[in-house]
């Protein structure tokens, strides 16, 4: 057994504890042993590569390499011990971001170790130069692309950015423009490579990047977030076509694959096209739509609201970013115990895109220790509306919009939605009367059975608390 | 300002407009209270429960002649004419059915407000008395009908033999008809609910009755909340239904009404004929003529084959306690819109719909019909709404082998021309994303944030490729090189950690 072959069986090994991690994250059941094999996947792999490192390279060499790992663990951590549930978006984002910044990294050197230097190196033979090269180019492209647009994002998430769509004139040529621009840049490397065009194609992705997510509005976040996703494990798929490593190949295109699938059902979701989420510019549409006048809504105080939950035989929860803003889950998941006790059933119904992350009420309700069995998804849940005494609105907007289904001509028409309105009574829990993320107002407001109650989510949450 | 609450005339009448607890209420918003003495004895509220919710008790003459008179029937001539000038009476008016009650309050210098000219929108539902009287009285129509008819609303399997539930049809599915099927069904009848507007079916399932379509070809959408009047082609149909179902039933309650119209004629003669001889029928439109042939206002009237007709119009007043309090607490919320401040001064806005609406005649001049208010805050849908929205277009199957045959021989050109090692790669990178694409396939949708950590702490694996490229002679690699391990650990580490905390909260 050569170090060699110890490495690739190792890379297998850690391949399939890899695959075997997303299986088991598919449910709950196994989700932590799926981590588990994450986390043994991870460790065999670092073990097999720092193993063969260290017997081509110098002690210096070394202990640069246990220095970074150390300062990278340390700090990576101290963010996951730290971080909020409410702020696992941002944190998600920013963590693409490094894997770009890494895939960047890996690209360049690929380029100074073997291109630039191509008159003395042996690593790679000359009839392979070309495919190397072009690589290279492909690595660093996509790298800084997730780069650039998971900062990006982290801006958007995080506030530091207005989430607004950035309306650049002729954004599609802009981006189509890139890419062809990209091809021609790595033709031209191919033929003759130089670090000038290896910078200009850096500039120019991270440009792309930027735009990118730029142009994409607030509410499309979640998609966005499993995109970026799904960069970052293509930009490690690139670096691995690179560096000759199957296991990154493996590995990058698992995490491509998989989060290409992720925004493609968070897409269904909205009923949106893929391209149109990507082509970005949602969001504005909504200025468009006429205002139209939909009579009153009706405001309810937090003491008749607690006297309709005790009145009530089954309770729904729908909950939306707002709850997160306002911090409310821990009242709610209170609300939610409390009701039970006194033989209410409460349940949640959790909108595929609700929140800035997909599955993002999810972990903050579970934060809250709200049993995950009373929390279901849209699907499960839209049919027993009818038979619901209480649906409680917390932040949600556009996931309970009826005119998803009543208007066609509203920017959101087609979009799957909670049927909330088709409950006993609907009590909404808003700051004011402004509309959502889409822009389009929400006739729900002002239909016979949904009263209002505005104010911060979590301290109407816990009025009611008070009153019951 | 003094509110006056009168003892009322007409005969029969057990309602009262104020209670104790009303009282209250109007004290609460600053006004001082006279009740006429006697006032609410129909109602069992003696007058030392008004005087000991700070009520004054005094004389019908004290009563009628306060700032604002509560009342709950239309006055008589000789109570008007006891009226002071630029008082406000607040009472049932039905405006639309007795111009000369209108001429003859405005004859005098007062404003007059009438209950049952509240419009019908969200906002005015606290006021809405006809809504309040109407749920009392479907209530009271079942209890009528059982209390008439000889056997039980509820089948029953007992020693003595069983005892077959009674069915129970309701003809329109408003306020007093959802009412009728709630109390109904409650006592364990089969209830059947017909109504012109289709939307309502949903409600009637709600309360336990189910929905008997008379003529799904008319579609009648709402637009200002109330049943309008139908088509002859309809009619027809509906009458078909109507037989069958007569024939069928146990008891009928009838609640056809159209506002300022006689009430429509929906059970005939033989239709009565052919129901079993013990059935009840409760017309509940008796007031406006009845949609029962043979109903007589006020009166039980028994048929030749042994049914009985209900025709009570005071149905309400059957439950005075009940239907007082309603009333009284209508009138409160009336008076909290007229009382800004709470002050007891009443501000009356012409401005504001619901007020204007119900004003019928504001310092001696008439303001009735006010100018229509639209009160369904979903615009009818129109026709275009009601297409289906059209299904993504699924590719046909051969379209479909088509783009996979293309798409297979792109990528055998493509791979045919790489060199060796590359195609290597290739095949373990296709594969790759197929079992990815497949083992999240059915992932629970509560896992998403986990899965997307885990796989972001997977794809750190990318340090593998930096930790090669570090101490390789080139000081800038070395230098980039550890950079990228520094980073891609954070998101190793980070990752891994982050997940394991998420999973740690889920707990069942």
């Amino acid at each position: 057994m050569s170090a060699e072959s110890a490495v690739r069986a190792a890379s297998i090994v850690a391949a399939l504890l890899f695959i075997l991690s997303l299986a088991g994250l598919s449910r709950h059941e196994t989700a932590k042993a799926g981590n588990v094999f994450g986390m043994a996947g991870m460790a065999i792999a670092l073990a097999a590569i720092i193993g063969l490192a260290s017997r081509s390279i110098d002690g210096t060499g070394l202990a640069l390499i246990a220095l970074a790992m150390v300062v990278g663990a340390a700090i990576g951590i101290w963010r996951a011990r730290r971080v909020e549930m409410t702020g696992m978006p941002e944190l998600i984002a920013v963590l693409h971001s490094f894997v770009g910044l890494a895939a960047v990294l890996v690209g360049w050197n690929g380029y100074l170790s073997v291109e630039a230097r191509a008159g003395e190196q042996t690593e790679v033979a000359g009839s392979l130069l070309g495919i190397h090269s072009a690589e290279v180019f492909i690595g660093v492209f996509i790298g800084a692309v997730t780069l650039t647009g998971s900062v990006v994002a982290f801006g958007k998430l995080s506030g530091r950015i207005r989430s607004n769509p950035l309306m650049l004139p002729g954004r599609t040529l802009l981006n189509i423009g890139a890419l062809v621009a990209f091809v021609v840049l790595t033709v031209l490397f191919v033929v003759g490579p130089n670090l000038g065009l290896l910078i200009a194609v850096t500039v120019l992705a991270l440009a792309l990047g930027w735009h990118l997510v730029a142009s994409i509005g607030g509410g499309d976040m979640p998609v966005v977030v499993s995109m970026l996703n799904s960069y970052s494990g293509w930009a490690a798929a690139a670096s691995g076509f690179l560096l000759d490593s199957d296991l990154l190949i493996v590995t990058g295109a698992l995490v491509g694959s998989s989060g290409a699938y992720l925004s493609y059902i968070m897409c269904r979701a909205m009923n949106r096209s893929f391209l149109s989420v990507i082509a970005g510019g949602f969001g504005n549409e909504g200025g468009t739509a006429p205002d139209r006048d939909y009579g009153d809504h009706r405001e309810i105080s937090p003491e008749d609201a607690a006297a309709l939950l005790l009145d009530a035989t089954s309770v729904v929860i729908t909950p939306g970013y707002g709850m997160a803003v306002a911090q409310a889950q821990y009242p709610v998941a209170e609300l939610t115990r409390k009701l039970r006790e006194r033989g209410v059933t409460v349940r949640f119904g959790i909108h595929p895109v609700a929140g800035r992350l997909p599955g993002h009420m999810n972990v903050l309700l579970a934060e809250a220790k709200v049993p995950y069995d009373v929390v279901l998804e849209m699907d499960e849940i839209n049919d027993d509306f009818p038979d619901t005494s209480v649906v409680l609105v917390i932040g949600a907007n556009d996931t309970v919009n009826p005119a998803a289904i009543d208007d066609s001509g509203s920017p959101i028409a087609g979009m799957p939605v909670l049927h909330v309105w088709e409950a006993e009574h609907v009590i909404v829990f808003k700051r004011s009367m402004s509309t959502g993320y889409a822009g389009v107002q929400n006739p729900l407001f002002f239909r016979d059975n949904s009263s209002m109650l505005f104010g911060d989510a979590k301290e109407r949450v816990e009025d009611i608390l008070r009153a019951l | 300002m003094q509110i006056g609450v009168v003892h009322e005339s007409r005969p029969a009448e057990t309602r009262v407009a104020a209670t104790p607890t009303t009282v209250g209420q109007l004290r609460g918003l600053g006004y001082e209270v006279v009740v006429a003495a006697g006032a609410g004895l129909a109602s069992t509220f003696p007058d030392e429960a008004y005087a000991a919710a700070g009520a004054t008790v005094g004389t019908a003459a004290q009563a009628w002649a306060a700032d604002v008179v509560l009342a709950v029937n239309a006055p008589s001539a000789q109570e008007i004419a006891g009226l002071r000038d630029g008082a406000v009476l607040i009472s049932l008016l039905t405006p639309a059915l007795a111009p000369e009650l209108l001429d003859a309050l405005a004859a005098r210098p007062v404003t007059a407000l009438a209950m049952d000219a509240v419009p019908r929108i969200s906002r005015a539902q606290s006021l809405d008395v006809l809504s309040s009287m109407a749920n009392i009285a479907g209530y009271r129509a079942v209890v009528e009908a059982a209390h008439t008819f000889g056997r039980f609303f509820t089948g029953q399997v007992t020693a003595a033999g069983k005892v077959p539930p009674a069915k129970v049809l309701v003809v329109g599915a408003g306020v007093a008809g959802l009412a009728a099927i709630g109390t109904a069904s409650s006592l364990g009848a089969i209830v059947r609910a017909t109504d012109v507007r289709p939307e309502v079916a949903e409600q009637i399932r709600s309360l336990g009755g189910e929905y008997v379509a008379v003529a799904p070809a008319e579609q009648q959408v709402s637009s200002d909340g109330y049943a309008r009047e139908t088509s002859a082609d309809h009619d027809r149909r509906a009458a078909q239904a109507y037989a069958e179902q007569a024939a069928d039933v146990d008891i009928i309650i009838t609640t056809a009404l159209i506002p300022g119209r006689p009430a429509p004629r929906l059970i005939t003669e033989e239709m009565v004929a052919s129901m079993r001889p013990g059935s009840v029928v409760v017309d509940m439109a008796a007031a406006m003529g009845g949609n029962v042939a043979g109903t007589v206002a006020d009166e039980l009237v028994v048929t030749s084959n042994g049914v009985s007709i209900i025709g009570y119009t005071d149905l309400p007043g059957r439950l005075p306690a009940q239907a007082s309090q309603l009333y009284g607490t209508n009138l409160v919320n009336l008076m909290k819109l007229l009382t800004p401040g709470k002050d007891g001064q009443v501000v009356l806005d012409l401005d504001d719909v619901v007020q204007r609406s119900m004003t019928v005649v504001h310092a001696g001049e008439k303001t009735w019909p006010p100018p229509p208010v639209p009160v369904s805050a979903a615009p009818p849908p129109a026709p275009a709404a009601q297409v289906p929205v059209v299904p993504a277009a699924v590719p046909s199957a051969s379209r479909r082998f088509i783009g996979v045959g293309l798409a297979a021989a792109l990528l055998f050109v493509l791979t045919a021309l790489s060199p060796g090692p590359l195609i290597e790669h290739l095949t373990v990178f296709a594969l790759a994303i197929v079992i990815g694409f497949y083992v999240i396939g059915h992932v629970h949708h509560a896992l998403h944030t986990p899965l997307m950590s885990v796989t972001n702490a997977i794809s750190g694996i990318i340090v593998v490729g930096a930790l090669l490229q570090v101490g390789r002679g080139d000081p800038v690699v070395t230098a980039l090189a550890s950079l990228a391990v520094l980073v891609a650990s954070v998101n190793v580490f980070g990752g891994f950690a982050v997940t394991r905390r998420m999973l740690g909260l889920f707990t069942r």
